[in-house]
């Protein structure tokens, strides 16, 4: 949970940027409390280097709280947008039946394109792309993971 | 209840009102566009303002002020070059945690963004070395904001500051609350340690049988000096310091052992592999200090006591970490250990062992056959300055010889630029001191490359009257950096003559001061006594053999079990 306000985001990239710590994904938005963002960060460390990350993170001093969340005890999701090159009906069709298939929904269909959208967890979306691949992919963007903890 | 009291003013006047609030008493800076409403409402303030001829040099005198006063210093510039001229400064602070506040004018705030002359992203650039940086948008943010940045800078690990005010800011004139409290949601700095742990530690310490203490920074930072020297006798420890621990334990005392490192004293870069328990305390572990990080403490007991939680597994694990204020946490453990029945005999070997190796390095060290060396003048000074006298270095050899061969007798009377090694620091903080300790002699230890850097500060040091004593020694060279290309490159000198140039006599002439060239062992003590009684900045020139070289040398990736003594 960090301070909404401006430079906030730029200070704690830039913390990752100075002490060698990569981030794999980051997504930022607002919360139930107007003053607070959530921000979440993914990334693959060592338990060590994770012990030192969140404890330079927790002296920045608009990070209001952190929290290290087990993968094992999160739901977390992840949203992409796929363009996939359509070029004629058949194509489209097929692109439509495996859409189905992946449970992705269709937001758009133009002349020479489809766009879907994927949600699920980063190994999902993985998967699709890999399945997908047969296809032109024209865009991928993705959001980046956002998470909670289980319930007790 | 608090009744908050209101008025109206301009954000400049309430800058000023904010800083008296805090209890400054000096402030140090120079002017320009974009902070001139500040320096109008500097006329009516009623704290001291000193005029740098450098922005640099005001980052150095505040953080000297502060690292004496134990409280803040404050530094003002203006936007763009005065503000980026600051970083050097700031990033000194940060680096060696001294609590620092700097104020600088910022374009309007629509000009913000634009382009516009004299301005720069200073929050941007501010950010990898600063605790915080603010920027208020509205003059009636400004007590506020001056309130958190001394809270900031003051309190858990120190360090700097920034307030950036855009100059219409400063201008506009409104409705200015002072708040008597304030909360920093996300901040939360740590005092109070955790007495568990600190039971634990003692546990390990008393049954130690080669217990040492090594003392960093956070000694003095809190102040602890008396608590340190408790425990120590206590339990009968040798104690060794980092660099910047120097003088956190008086040098002369039967346990103390010196600074260990990369330039620390030979028995106490040794002592430290023999023990089996280490308390470190307001230390990090630093590479200067420790060498190896692999190396260092394997097969000890290592006890980590500091107010950063995130120095505790940074650079080393350890085995107990206590996270507080030393002060504190010494407190409780000399508490404890008074209640505990300690066996101390004379004939403790420990004791014996340390005793062995001071006597078999003062024998066993390279000696430089001259009549002038560093190390001889160097003894000279700690022989005819009192001890409560106030000493500083520049950067590079003066720095280490001083680390070496200066005893510090009295604890917290000694600094210097540890962490980011600032070339220039020295002679600007020297002069931030004396002006927090006006009644003490302040001597700023340089080296010719380094003095030459901010030696225009002599112009604030005589206007001002400031009197501190420069004590250089001239070895016409950038005297470490040569004796690592004499070391690693096989001589082949590249950048380092400074071919006699300037001369340094003529130097402190030009600015009103008292300059000094010394030849001889006997010219320096004159020189010396002469300085202690002028009322004027002394620069004393000591002519020393640029051949000789810092020992003993740790050399970078290895281990303190590496050093070479040079004999």
């Amino acid at each position: 949970m960090v301070e909404n306000k401006p430079g906030v985001l730029f200070r704690i990239t830039n913390l990752f940027r100075a002490r060698n710590f990569n981030i794999e994904s980051i997504t930022v938005g607002t919360t139930e409390k107007p003053d607070l963002s959530r921000m979440t960060i993914t990334t693959r460390i060592d338990e060590a280097i994770l012990d030192q990350l969140v404890k330079q993170l927790r002296k920045l001093i608009d990070i209001v709280e952190v929290e290290v969340l087990d993968i094992n005890n999160t739901v977390y999701r992840e949203l992409a947008l796929i363009k996939i090159r359509a070029k004629d009906f058949t194509n489209r069709n097929e692109i439509i039946n495996f859409a189905n298939v992946f449970r992705a929904n269709i937001l758009d269909i133009g002349k020479e394109s489809v766009t879907v959208e994927v949600i699920g967890t980063p190994d999902k979306i993985d998967q699709i792309k890999n399945q997908i691949k047969q296809y032109d992919i024209l865009e991928m963007p993705r959001t980046g993971v956002s998470a909670l903890s289980r319930g007790e | 209840m608090n009744i908050p009291t209101m008025s109206e003013m301009s954000g400049a006047k309430a800058l000023m009102t904010s800083l008296e609030k805090e209890g400054v008493d000096i402030v140090f800076g120079l002017p320009g566009g974009a902070n001139l409403p500040i320096y109008d409402a500097l006329v009516d303030a009623n704290f001291r303002h000193v005029l740098v001829r450098h922005e640099q040099s005001a980052a150095h005198m505040a953080d000297g002020y502060a690292r004496i006063k134990r409280k803040a210093g404050v530094c003002l510039a203006t936007s763009g070059p005065g503000a980026t001229n600051l970083v050097t400064g700031i990033a000194t602070a940060y680096a060696d945690s001294s609590p620092l506040v700097a104020i600088t004018g910022q374009v309007p705030l629509n000009m913000i963004g634009k382009d516009a002359f004299q301005e720069t992203d200073i929050i941007g650039v501010a950010n990898p070395c600063t605790k915080y940086a603010f920027q208020p948008r509205f003059a009636t943010e400004i007590p506020e904001v001056v309130k958190k940045s001394f809270y900031i800078a003051e309190s858990g690990r120190p360090g700097p500051v920034l307030i950036d005010i855009p100059k219409d800011v400063q201008q506009d004139v409104t409705d200015i609350q002072f708040p008597d409290l304030i909360k920093v949601r996300g901040y939360k700095p740590v005092v109070d340690p955790d007495l568990s742990n600190v039971g634990k530690a003692v546990e390990l310490l008393v049954s130690a049988q080669r217990p040492i203490i090594m003392a960093g920074g956070g000694v003095i930072l809190s102040g602890a000096f008396s608590e340190l020297q408790a425990i120590a006798e206590l339990i009968m420890a040798p104690v060794v310091t980092t660099f910047k621990g120097k003088g956190a334990f008086p040098e002369n005392h039967p346990l103390a052992m010196g600074p260990i490192g990369m330039h620390g004293h030979a028995e106490a870069n040794r002592i430290i592999l023999e023990a089996d328990c280490i308390l470190a305390v307001g230390a990090r572990f630093s590479d200067r200090s420790v060498g190896r990080f692999d190396e260092f403490g394997k097969g000890m007991n290592i006890i980590h006591l500091d107010i950063d939680p995130a120095e505790i597994g940074k650079n080393k694990s350890v085995d107990i970490a206590i996270v507080g204020d030393v002060k504190s946490a010494l407190r409780t453990m000399v508490k404890m250990l008074s209640k505990m029945s300690i066996k101390t005999s004379s004939e403790n070997p420990w004791l014996k062992r340390r005793k062995e190796l001071i006597d078999y390095f003062s024998q066993n060290m390279k000696d430089y056959p001259r009549e002038m060396t560093a190390r001889k003048a160097l003894k000279k000074l700690r022989e005819l300055l009192p001890a409560e006298s106030i000493v500083t270095t520049e950067v590079g050899q003066c720095q280490m010889w001083t680390s070496l061969h200066f005893d510090v007798i009295s604890p917290g009377t000694f600094f210097s630029s540890t962490g980011l090694g600032t070339m220039g620091f020295g002679f600007p903080a020297s002069i931030g001191a004396k002006a927090a300790r006006p009644d003490v002699h302040v001597v700023d230890v340089a080296g010719d490359g380094s003095f030459n850097m901010t030696e225009n500060s002599l112009a604030v040091s005589v206007l001002e009257n400031l009197p501190v004593i420069v004590f250089l020694l001239n070895n016409d060279m950038l005297g470490m950096v040569a004796q690592w290309q004499r070391t690693f490159y096989d001589r082949r000198y590249m950048g380092v003559h400074q071919k006699s140039c300037p001369d340094y006599v003529k130097i402190a002439e030009a600015y009103g001061a008292n300059g000094l060239s010394v030849q001889s062992m006997d010219e320096l003590e004159k020189a010396i006594k002469s300085a202690l009684r002028t009322e004027v900045a002394t620069v004393i020139d000591i002519k020393i053999d640029p051949e000789e070289d810092v020992y003993p040398f740790v050399a970078p990736g290895t281990g303190l079990k590496d050093m070479i003594t040079g004999a």
